[in-house]
């Protein structure tokens, strides 16, 4: 067994939550950077031009890039072998409180969906996700998610005879409702298979995937360039005022589902897409 | 070229605004988001006085992260307009002249804007780093329990933003995206 001590879960995700908040990663970076180059609308190229230039402040002056610094979103890959000296999920909850008080990042958790809407004051509880494999890896993945575009996401449960056509006509229409309000260029994660919960959570996942890795079956690579078209053609653009960058990346993450259903879920992330990982 | 505005506002200035124009916006803004609208509209509906002059004002849709030592503000780009939809058209019949957010607004809201003479912004959404420069001055002036959803006095400088919808209901979201699709099918 190996032992992982709580204190350095908490100092790890502290850490994360602050540098994940400034830092972009480099994969959107390059495709913001990239678009600025490749998109023609004179109008959408501006505001491409001012959203790297805001990251680049972002990132010499240390503060957020975006004032919605997220629900903190903590995804844990722990092996077997491995034991904890105590409360994992509390430990995580420390590195987020400490995380954003000391970060200066903003409180965005209310403690109840309904019933009075009190923010909790310190970020927590953090959205925390498990996974356990073989072995004593652990590893952790701090997500802040901004919840303009968590509000654009959606899900549905399409019947088999829909097939790839309607997953394809659900994604660019869920996009195209979408429309400014996810604050566009986005980056669209899209859950295809499992049960109702699984395919929102393979849609959430495929956001961590780095958008220069492609889906690693080729059925789903190629899917993905052509929903990443289809979606440009749209003219959304940058803002949702016209051009054609509406889309930087579509990542598909796919798994065995029923014989009755075709769950799809799309997990719309916005320009500012930030995830982080650390090995403990 | 960007037209420079100052807040307040007049409805004639209101009036004269086009969506498409680039704006620089100077002067008082006030920030509100859902809670703080809720409460506002609460207000109105009693016949209370607001903490603030709507007359002429202008909203900022924004929940601002804390500020670090040295700025006026943390990070404060716009957020989702939506969801302030219920409340708007109640605040512009009070005398709002002017919001900034991003994203979609209702038909009710763009009726009460066209029927009073008001004006709604688009700031770029996700550039909090960079719109927090242009504010110069922050003062929390009601309801301190709501944190970073608290009414906010804002001395904004050259703060950049585009019309979306005017007073007439022109919306640059639908324009803009039609005018890049007709260029598009020209080539």
């Amino acid at each position: 067994m190996r032992e992982i001590r709580c204190e350095d879960i908490t100092k790890t995700v502290r850490d994360l939550c602050i540098k994940a908040n400034s830092f972009l990663p480099q994969d959107v970076r390059s495709r913001i950077c990239q678009a600025c180059e490749t998109e023609s609308w004179p109008l959408a190229n501006s505001i491409l031009r001012t959203i790297r230039e805001n990251f680049e402040i972002a990132e010499h002056d240390e503060v957020p890039i975006c004032q919605d610094t997220g629900a903190a979103c903590v995804f844990v890959t722990m092996g077997q072998d491995v034991y904890a000296d105590g409360s994992i999920a509390a430990a995580i909850d420390e590195g987020v409180r400490q995380g954003y008080a000391g970060g200066y990042l903003r409180k965005s958790i209310v403690s109840d969906p309904l019933d009075g809407r009190v923010n909790t004051g310190d970020n927590t509880p953090a959205m925390i996700y498990w996974d356990v494999v073989p072995g004593d890896a652990f590893r952790i993945t701090v997500a802040p998610k901004g919840f303009g575009s968590e509000n654009m996401s959606r899900i549905k449960m399409l019947r088999p005879a829909d097939g790839v056509e309607g997953v394809k006509e659900f994604v660019v229409k869920t996009v195209e409702e979408a429309g400014p309000n996810p604050c566009p260029p986005i980056i669209v994660g899209v859950g295809i298979g499992g049960t109702f919960d699984k395919a929102a959570l393979l849609a959430k996942k495929a956001l961590m995937r780095s958008t220069d890795v492609r889906n690693p079956k080729k059925y789903y690579a190629d899917l993905e360039k052509e929903l990443l078209d289809r979606i440009n053609d749209l003219g959304i653009g940058p803002q949702g005022i016209g051009g054609r960058t509406t889309c930087l990346a579509v990542n598909i993450e796919e798994m065995p589902t029923h014989i009755a259903g075709l769950p799809v879920a799309v997990n719309i992330n916005c320009h500012v897409t930030r995830h982080i990982t650390e090995e403990l | 070229m960007e037209k420079r505005i100052s807040s307040p506002m007049t409805e004639k200035q209101a009036r004269s605004l086009r969506s498409g124009d680039s704006v620089l916006i100077s002067g008082t803004i006030y920030t509100a988001r859902d809670a703080a609208h809720k409460r506002l509209c609460a207000l109105l509906a009693e016949g209370k006085d607001l903490p603030f002059d709507v007359e002429g004002s202008i909203i900022y849709f924004v929940g601002p992260t804390p500020a670090k030592p040295g700025q006026a503000l943390g990070s404060a780009g716009p957020t989702t307009s939506y969801r302030m939809d219920p409340y708007s058209p109640a605040l512009i019949k009070a005398g709002l002249k002017g919001m900034i957010g991003k994203g979609k607004r209702d038909s009710n809201v763009i009726a009460a804007m066209k029927e009073n003479g008001a004006v709604y912004f688009g700031a770029i959404g996700g550039a909090g780093a960079l719109l927090s420069k242009c504010i110069k001055k922050s003062e929390l002036i009601a309801y301190e329990d709501l944190g970073s959803e608290a009414i906010r006095k804002l001395e904004v400088e050259d703060f950049p933003a585009f019309v979306i919808i005017d007073s007439q209901g022109n919306n640059l979201y639908e324009t803009g995206r039609q005018e890049y699709l007709d260029a598009t099918k020209e080539k």
